[in-house]
């Protein structure tokens, strides 16, 4: 493993009952890179995303995230990494500051560093209006807004997004985009899933995965000259049936 | 205000006349008109949180309008809903069949509750149930989420209703199987069943015969894709380089009126005035760019709802 990955996976599996739902995976992901990780619904995303994240113990293989091995050292990889989804992001019945407050906290952060983030992070994202609303009253764009900012409060090293954009206007989806790429620019690795194919072209590399297998993996570039395609979506389409 | 029984338009499907929804001070339909015709593919197109769902709610007579009047092939919603919920079908955003009932159990209980036949109206559903026959026994709790999607689509459907409502049918749903329900949707219109379909992906927008963009309550368009698209008013182009997230801010710089926007693997730079293409290569080049293409192209339907969108917001600012 070279330093530089803060995410390498070899042969990673997992069965439920006789159902292999990842199939001997294989990948790394470089420092400050943005990796797409798609395929259909039931390829096997939601399962591989657990294990990354410490949260579902392999049936076998390796898996290192930000230095930590799934197996043994699942509570490090939860301190070390940011995730959000769009079914888990914040919590509605608390305000804006509260939600900022809770996450800086329980990511470990001094009461001086969470008030400095915090004042940071509202200002950045132009929420001073709504400070102290109810997080529940916020339009959706701005909530998976917030969400992602509170995701890398503590700068983690990797952040792991399921799909985050869904059902977000077009303007404020794209503005999500841009706020992945300073994240990234900023050294934090991204791991994100989408269906939205036009997304999958930002991403530095892709992996699809069918039937817990990763059947495709490179530069969106790679794949579209590999596959004779001209955009991601068609190679999606081509693929992902299995 | 007494409702008449009588339509101007016998042929709508639906019409909807100033309709308006709040939910305390929130306005959810902000007096919006519209109507659909008979055997349309109709999109209502717009983001969350834009009212697509309370539409869809008060037009399947589940909730009741603020003000307004919205009638359902010439059925008041408020005062007919008895009859509307005869003659349509409807598919909510969220999964709602009977978890722990089988397939085949689950479609033998909707045709049974409006006395429909499955056999008689099997044709209708063919395209997709197929799809999910050979999981006829399995209990609707433990299908994959496409296979859920197209079990609710075909009890939604067995009692061949005149008219098929559906929520953001494909949010959540991968690329493959959003693109087989469309298929199944544009057959339908020919075998006398209006649908209309919410969706907040822009591309989908272009499989419908008309479109609604809906945001904030507001109707910001309705029209066919093609005529949307026609109307847009900007100079656009796109670009690709080799590195298109520094190009974004490059761009930007160049001139703060440009707006520009990531599409996929191009930035598209769209403007009032004018833009030369060899001017934007040059400058590309010149920022040290080695593979600069530029091209005039004509605007997607998420450009044009992205210029909606904008024009929308300076307008209420």
């Amino acid at each position: 493993m070279s330093p530089d990955h803060i995410i390498f996976v070899d042969g990673l599996t997992k069965y439920f009952g006789t159902f292999c739902a990842v199939d001997n995976i294989c990948f790394h992901i470089k420092k400050g890179e943005i990796f797409g990780f798609l395929g259909a619904n039931g390829a096997g995303k939601t399962t591989g995303i657990k294990m990354l994240t410490g949260l579902l113990k392999p049936t076998s293989g390796t898996a290192r995230v930000a230095g930590f091995d799934v197996f043994t050292d699942s509570e490090q990889i939860k301190k070390n990494i940011g995730y959000m989804s769009q079914k888990f992001s914040l919590y509605d019945d608390l305000t804006v500051i509260e939600n900022i407050r809770f996450y800086a906290g329980v990511y470990g952060l001094s009461r001086r560093q969470i008030k400095h983030k915090a004042d940071a992070l509202i200002a950045r994202l132009g929420l001073e209006h709504v400070r102290h609303s109810l997080t529940r009253d916020l339009p959706l764009g701005w909530k998976q807004k917030l969400a992602f900012s509170i995701a890398i409060i503590h700068e983690p090293k990797v952040v792991f997004l399921d799909e985050p954009t869904g059902g977000v206007d077009p303007i404020t989806r794209r503005q999500f985009w841009e706020m992945i790429f300073d994240a990234a620019r900023s050294g934090i690795t991204i791991l994100v899933t989408t269906h939205y194919m036009d997304e999958a072209e930002y991403c530095d590399r892709v992996s699809i995965m069918v039937d817990g297998k990763i059947v495709a993996l490179g530069t969106p570039r790679e794949l579209k000259e590999k596959y004779g395609q001209p955009d991601m979506n068609r190679i999606f389409l081509k693929l992902a049936r299995g | 205000m007494k409702p008449t029984a009588t339509t101007n338009q016998p042929d709508a499907a639906i019409a909807v006349e100033n309709l308006t929804k709040r939910y305390g001070d929130t306005v959810a339909l902000d007096g919006i008109s519209f109507r659909v015709q008979r055997n349309e593919l109709f999109g209502i197109i717009g983001p969350d949180g834009g009212g697509k769902t309370t539409l869809f709610r008060i037009l399947t007579s589940l909730l009741r309008p603020g003000s307004g009047r919205a009638r359902t092939y010439g059925l008041d919603v408020v005062t007919d809903y008895k009859r509307i919920r005869q003659i349509i079908g409807y598919m909510p955003g969220r999964f709602s069949l009977y978890q722990d009932l089988t397939v085949e159990e689950n479609l033998a209980f909707f045709a049974s509750i409006f006395g429909a036949d499955v056999n008689q109206n099997y044709d209708l559903i063919a395209p997709i149930y197929d799809h999910i026959k050979p999981f006829a026994k399995r209990r609707a709790g433990d299908l994959s989420g496409g296979m859920k999607q197209k079990l609710a689509l075909s009890c939604a459907l067995i009692h061949r209703p005149k008219i098929l409502f559906l929520d953001e049918p494909t949010t959540g749903i991968d690329a493959v199987s959003r693109t087989e329900l469309w298929q199944m949707l544009r057959s339908l219109g020919p075998k006398g069943v209006t649908v209309v379909v919410s969706t907040p992906y822009m591309d989908e927008a272009l499989l419908c015969d008309r479109v609604l963009l809906l945001q904030d309550g507001r109707i910001l368009d309705t029209d066919t894709p093609e005529a949307i698209i026609a109307h847009f008013d900007k100079h656009l182009i796109a670009v690709e380089t080799e590195d298109n997230k520094r190009a974004l801010r490059d761009l930007r710089d160049l001139d703060p009126a440009f707006n520009v926007q990531t599409f996929g693997y191009e930035i598209h730079v769209s403007s009032e005035r004018a833009l030369e293409r060899a001017d934007i290569e040059k400058f590309l080049r010149g920022r040290g760019y080695r593979r600069v293409r530029v091209d005039d192209i004509v605007p997607t339907i998420e450009d044009c709802f992205i210029e909606l969108m904008q024009k929308e917001k300076e307008h209420v600012s």
